[in-house]
């Protein structure tokens, strides 16, 4: 087991002009569960990749431990890797497939059965050892896949997207069940997907990437609160953050209401030198039925324990939207005029991108 | 209502057009099955059964087939032919398979810079027309005493059917995902590794129909045989040729003797059409 870490890590693509990763500074502590999130391109397979080693780097090192792996061919790195599709040798049976790398290590066939069947039975694949990667159905494939990384005991396990090819109940069921083993091997993951439910549910910590560019690594719970910039603030939340575009002059009014900060935002805001900002709300500090705003509901989706209520109001001469979680049952309709409140966590972003200042804020009872 | 009637009634036309289209490729197929039906037919007359007109009834005989395998008309017989043509094969089979399998992964799976330039070298190889230069291939197998061995064949249908292995081999090797590869470089398979446990396990169909193929056309070639090597070390086709005469009947025993000559690859091909119907199709479908 062991740390790992980027040191400054850059790997340019032949042809093109941005590097997919550019200067990764990460480091990812021993028996961490470390989940790599961004959108498509965002660079975060390209950095597993050069972790594995299945990419040179360009500039920088990667270090796994003390070691410094930048030169090391991926097979004498001790790390195990589990693909998107699963990468299981079709000609080969489920044994096989797990046994492969202890054979390709010259392990003895007793110890390699051993280990085989050790590790089926705790993913419970033992009625299948017999049979070809075809022969199994979506969830099976990926456990073996699974498997075939933990019967290696290596000192990093790193997963790309390794459950976006199953449904999605065995996806949420899969999800608990590898954190609860990776907790349990307590062996160092690098987990990368493009999804950010899978990373705040599975994160010790989660690193938000965007055109190769490292925007935030932190736990799930201070990304959620305390997001650095305007692009962690809108990708990471389901739904995501509510965002108004707003003039910065004091008080801040969104359509049409003034919001109350406190002093210590207010005197952040007034440093701000921009006349425009970006104030972010989360969908639960947005109050549908009572406030100032008259809004009215664009549609209600209804889940049972909560509904999401999404709501379109005047503000500066445009039409904006915003969603609201609410408590079920909710009783507004699609097209109600509604009133709408807000209170809670207010966030407010330079409009190129950084956070300006995070605290409490209301609308102001009596505008 | 309507709309089920009128949907029968869609069903029934399109069987019908059906069994129409069936006729027409099963009288496709016996127009070109007719030549080689023929060909059978006359290997088992008598000579000169074979030149009246088109009977079916007769008495066959397998005379002509003991005629051309037992007696030797030309210089060569039956049996120096046929295992000339056998080792010629083989031996050219092997060596292409062994020299397109690195160069195909080479292309395929860890592709050299400017690989398309030499994919695309590789087949312009196929470009020349083979009388254009025979004359060197002459001049040279003469001072390297090489005319009339088995050897210069193997050389040169090593030469020619190496284009199309590393081709076809390329195609299918590209099929095979990129993450199985990986997968097995992680699992600490070297490069010898992959290829023997990834690679040509997968790749097998892919295999074996590259080598069917080459297997045909050394077995079928002609031009460099009979230019290269017209007498003791000859091959099959030259061995065919043999049985024309100046003098006498000789259809039914030409008959005979390519009725032989068409008999390894046929069975070659029947034994091998699973593997390379899906090889074939390898690069089609994903």
């Amino acid at each position: 087991m062991a740390s790992v870490q980027f040191a400054s890590a850059t790997r340019l693509y032949p042809g093109t002009h941005q590097p997919a990763v550019s200067h990764l500074d990460l480091e990812i502590h021993d028996g961490e569960l470390m989940v790599l999130v961004g959108p498509s391109g965002s660079g975060k397979s390209t950095a597993l990749r050069l972790l594995a080693g299945l990419e040179p780097l360009d500039e920088g090192a990667v270090f796994i431990g003390d070691r410094d792996v930048s030169g090391v061919r991926p097979r004498d790195r001790d790390i195990a890797m589990v693909f998107q599709n699963y990468a299981l040798y079709p000609q080969l049976t489920v044994a096989e497939n797990m046994g492969f790398a202890l054979k390709q290590h010259k392990v003895p066939k007793e110890e390699r059965t051993a280990r085989v069947r050790e590790v089926a039975r705790v993913l419970a694949l033992e009625p299948f050892l017999e049979r070809k990667p075809k022969n199994l159905s979506g969830g099976q494939r990926q456990r073996v896949a699974m498997g075939r990384a933990i019967v290696r005991k290596p000192q990093v396990y790193l997963m790309d997207e390794p459950l976006s090819n199953l449904d999605a109940k065995l996806r949420v069921q899969t999800r608990a069940e590898l954190a609860e083993l990776q907790a349990r091997l307590a062996v160092t993951t690098v987990y990368v997907t493009h999804d950010q439910v899978e990373a705040m549910t599975m994160g010790h910590r989660v690193a938000v990437l965007r055109d190769g560019v490292l925007q935030q690594c932190d736990t799930p719970h201070a990304l959620y609160h305390e997001p650095v910039n305007l692009f962690v603030a809108g990708f990471i939340g389901s739904p995501a953050m509510n965002l108004f575009r707003c003039a910065s002059g004091q008080p801040i009014r969104i359509g049409g209401c003034a919001l109350d900060l406190d002093a210590a935002m207010t005197s952040r805001l007034a440093s701000f030198g921009g006349d425009r900002v970006v104030v972010g709300l989360r969908p639960e500090a947005v109050h549908v039925g009572e406030g100032p705003l008259a809004a009215h509901i664009r549609t209600v989706e209804d889940l049972g324990a909560e509904a999401f209520v999404h709501v379109a109001f005047d503000h500066e001469g445009e039409t904006a939207f915003a969603v609201s979680k609410m408590p079920a049952p909710f009783k507004g309709q699609t097209g109600d005029d509604i009133d709408v409140g807000l209170a809670g966590t207010v966030h407010v972003f330079d409009p190129v991108g950084p956070r300006i200042a995070t605290g409490p804020g209301r609308f102001a009872p009596s505008d | 209502m309507a709309r089920s009637a009128g949907g029968q009634r869609g069903v029934g036309e399109r069987r019908s057009v059906n069994a129409v289209m069936a006729v027409v490729a099963w009288l496709t197929a016996l127009v070109f099955f007719f030549p080689v039906f023929w060909m059978i037919l006359s290997s088992f007359k008598e000579e000169q059964d074979a030149y009246t007109s088109p009977k079916l009834l007769f008495s066959p005989t397998l005379d002509r087939y003991s005629d051309v395998t037992e007696t030797s008309t030309g210089l060569l017989s039956f049996r120096e032919a046929f295992f000339n043509s056998f080792w010629v094969v083989t031996v050219s089979t092997v060596v292409v398979l062994l020299l397109a399998i690195p160069a195909a992964y080479a292309l395929a799976i860890r592709p050299v810079p400017k690989w398309r330039d030499v994919l695309f070298f590789f087949i312009s190889t196929k470009f020349l027309p083979v009388v254009a230069a025979i004359l060197p291939l002459w001049i040279l197998a003469r001072n390297f005493d090489l005319l009339n061995t088995r050897l210069v064949l193997m050389i040169l249908y090593t030469g020619m059917n190496l284009p199309l292995a590393v081709w076809m081999l390329w195609s299918f090797f590209r099929e095979i995902p990129r993450e199985l590869i990986e997968a097995a470089e992680l699992d600490g398979a070297g490069l010898r590794g992959q290829l023997a446990s990834v690679i040509l396990p997968i790749a097998l169909p892919g295999l074996a129909a590259t080598a069917l193929l080459c297997v045909i056309f050394a077995w079928n070639e002609y031009f460099y045989a009979v230019q290269l090597n017209p007498a003791d070390g000859s091959t099959i086709p030259i061995w065919v040729t043999t049985n024309i005469s100046t003098r006498g009947n000789f259809l039914a025993k030409l008959s005979a003797a390519s009725v032989l000559a068409c008999v390894p690859v046929v069975l070659a091909g029947w034994l091998a059409q699973k593997r390379m119907i899906r090889g074939l199709s390898m690069g089609a479908i994903k």
